[in-house]
């Protein structure tokens, strides 16, 4: 296992991003950012195969698709802290005139991004896209994805899961952010699931347990497990169970903050909660 | 009147065709000569005639089965790593049943995907208005960034298939279900958002897309027999429209009729009203659907009950012409 000092340090810069982010333009989705952090600390900087540089058709390097879009804060600060823009950028987050919209897109040509997302249940399908675009480019690396619990009440994502076992799209490892919550309440609440892995499994995949979802050993031991399961036939699922608003106490255990800015004096205790580690943007 | 001074230029043909067997030809030739084209379909290999390409490059082919809302993105993400995507199902499920996925996966993302549709409108026939998409156009001329393609005819459906793979960004293409006379050149150049002349005259425009255009060469027919000259333009592309083909045309003509196999609303007309809005405040009608939904029957029952034929062309070129 790698050190993980420097993904410790980057997780709690991270933190800090989103927290600044999201109270300087009062909107934004704090709540699942804090949750999947340590995820896409990880998969950027421990996990993924990237190329220096940023090319849309990513030929000889892994992708990752963000489809719970609205989780943009993490997203942001995560790929421009790996380089893929200023991370200056970020004071523009939700401004006029931004590369950082609201919700993640290539329209204005934010390096890293590959596709819009923000209206949910869309990104498991381009993953398959171009996860079966690499099998024709003979491209052996991996497509990642990330979506929410909630958002698997999207129809759209069946069609997506029931497709990829069946045409065996195996260099592809979905990764659900199980954090219970979403905007109107607990899932179980607003409309229950039932076992998401048994459905997983039930449509034939291979699905890997994360139960310490912020944990960064947790996250590399899970996620080397699941690489190691790619090309057998069979896509992969891997259940990341995670806090929302993990790392700021009064964030976490509620669904508050899926879509609230802090204020004046609860940034400040956030901040004060993660301090500065590898500077602030 | 001064267009009768001299012989109009006629259009016949020897044989009839659907058009949606000529998206067929343009695909299986494209998979002879581009590499990165790839096709995907719901369920309807048969009805959208891509049997050939799949022949030919079973591998470049994706089944996706009842799952449109799933093509539309696998088809998204196929451009990520540089292929061409052309989609196919009926016009209904290519637009109105995954509107979403077309607007953020493809047009606000930007990616090349082609959008193949059949069986556009009332000449689906008998299966009814559940299938027989009247909207679509409007649909997909309102995507920012999409290009919008309704051909007339075997051979143009053919053409535009293939010219669309070398054009980098969103098309939405439809053609249909019905054989209907080949009557454009073989070897005709496609070229997007460039109206094509069919037949000058000087005392109505008569722009028309699609099945409607063999329609309004014969309305120019009867037209010619009661003196009066048409000038009959065939827009096969209705976003990016070709203004300047109406404006010179209707600066001749000084009037105009639209004609379209879809609701007068969001269709070819409404862009022509504005272009002449803007520029040449002229007498217009429509030829197109008022506002309904259609029913089962024969294609061309059909087409006479809703008013989309040579007939209803006369008789509003007539009607347009008074108010001149």
């Amino acid at each position: 296992m790698p050190n993980t000092k420097h993904l410790e340090d980057l997780t709690i810069q991270v933190r800090r991003d989103i927290l600044r982010m999201v109270h300087k333009v009062n909107s934004g989705h704090p709540g699942g950012s804090l949750g999947c952090t340590e995820f896409l600390v990880s998969l950027y900087n421990e996990i993924m195969v990237r190329k220096e540089g940023f090319d849309m058709d990513g030929i000889g390097e892994d992708l990752f698709f963000l489809s719970n879009g609205h989780i943009s804060p993490v997203f942001y600060s995560v790929i421009s802290r790996a380089g893929y823009f200023p991370v200056e950028e970020l004071n523009t987050f939700r401004l006029l005139n931004s590369r950082l919209q609201g919700h993640p897109t290539t329209h204005e040509g934010l390096p890293g991004v590959r596709i819009a997302s923000g209206s949910l249940g869309q990104g498991m399908s381009v993953a398959l896209g171009a996860a079966q675009a690499k099998k024709l480019n003979r491209d052996n690396h991996l497509v990642y994805t990330l979506h929410g619990d909630g958002e698997l009440q999207e129809g759209q994502n069946w069609e997506a899961i029931m497709y990829a076992a069946g045409k065996k799209v195996d260099n592809i490892i979905c990764t659900i952010d199980l954090n219970g919550q979403q905007i109107d309440g607990a899932t179980d609440e607003v409309l229950p699931m039932g076992s998401i892995k048994a459905k997983f499994e039930a449509f034939g995949w291979v699905v890997i347990d994360i139960e310490e979802g912020n944990n960064i050993e947790a996250i590399l031991k899970g996620m080397a497990k699941a690489k190691s399961n790619t090309g057998k036939g069979k896509p992969v699922c891997v259940l990341l169970k995670t806090m929302m608003g993990n790392g700021v106490d009064f964030m976490m255990h509620t669904h508050a903050w899926h879509g609230k800015a802090p204020n004046d004096e609860q940034l400040a205790k956030g901040l004060a909660q993660n301090p500065e580690t590898l500077g602030d943007y | 009147m001064e267009g009768l001074g001299r012989l109009m230029k006629t259009y016949t043909y020897t044989e009839k065709k659907d058009t949606r067997s000529g998206f067929g030809a343009g695909l299986a030739e494209l998979g002879r000569t581009n590499p990165n084209v790839v096709a995907l379909c719901a369920d309807l290999v048969g009805s959208l005639k891509m049997e050939k390409f799949i022949e030919e490059n079973p591998e470049r082919f994706f089944q996706i089965g009842i799952a449109e809302a799933n093509m539309m993105g696998i088809a998204a993400g196929l451009t990520i790593g540089g292929k061409i995507p052309f989609t196919g199902t009926f016009a209904n499920f290519s637009t109105g049943r995954v509107y979403d996925q077309i607007r953020q996966s493809i047009a606000y993302s930007d990616k090349n995907v082609k959008i193949c549709a059949s069986h556009a409108g009332l000449t689906l026939g008998e299966d009814g208005a559940t299938h027989q998409i009247l909207e679509d156009i409007g649909l997909m001329k309102m995507l920012p960034g999409m290009t919008v393609i309704n051909t007339c005819d075997y051979n143009q459906t053919k053409a535009a298939t293939i010219a669309i793979a070398d054009y980098h960004g969103p098309v939405y293409l439809r053609f249909g279900r019905p054989v209907v006379p080949i009557f454009t050149p073989e070897d005709q150049k496609f070229e997007i958002g460039k109206a094509v002349m069919l037949t000058e005259g000087t005392d109505v425009t008569i722009v028309a897309t699609g099945h409607l255009v063999w329609e309004a060469l014969e309305a120019s027919k009867v037209l010619f027999e009661k003196g009066i000259s048409a000038e009959v333009i065939n827009i096969h592309t209705i976003k990016p429209l070709d203004e300047e083909a109406i404006l010179k045309s209707v600066a001749k003509t000084g009037c105009i009729v639209t004609a379209e196999e879809h609701n007068y609303l969001g269709g070819l007309g409404e862009s022509v009203a504005r272009v002449l809005a803007l520029n040449n405040p002229t007498p217009q009608e429509f030829v197109a659907t008022n506002d309904t939904f259609g029913e089962s029957g024969i294609p061309s029952q059909l087409m006479d009950k809703y008013g989309l034929n040579s007939a209803a062309i006369v008789e509003k070129s007539l009607s347009v012409i008074k108010r001149k």
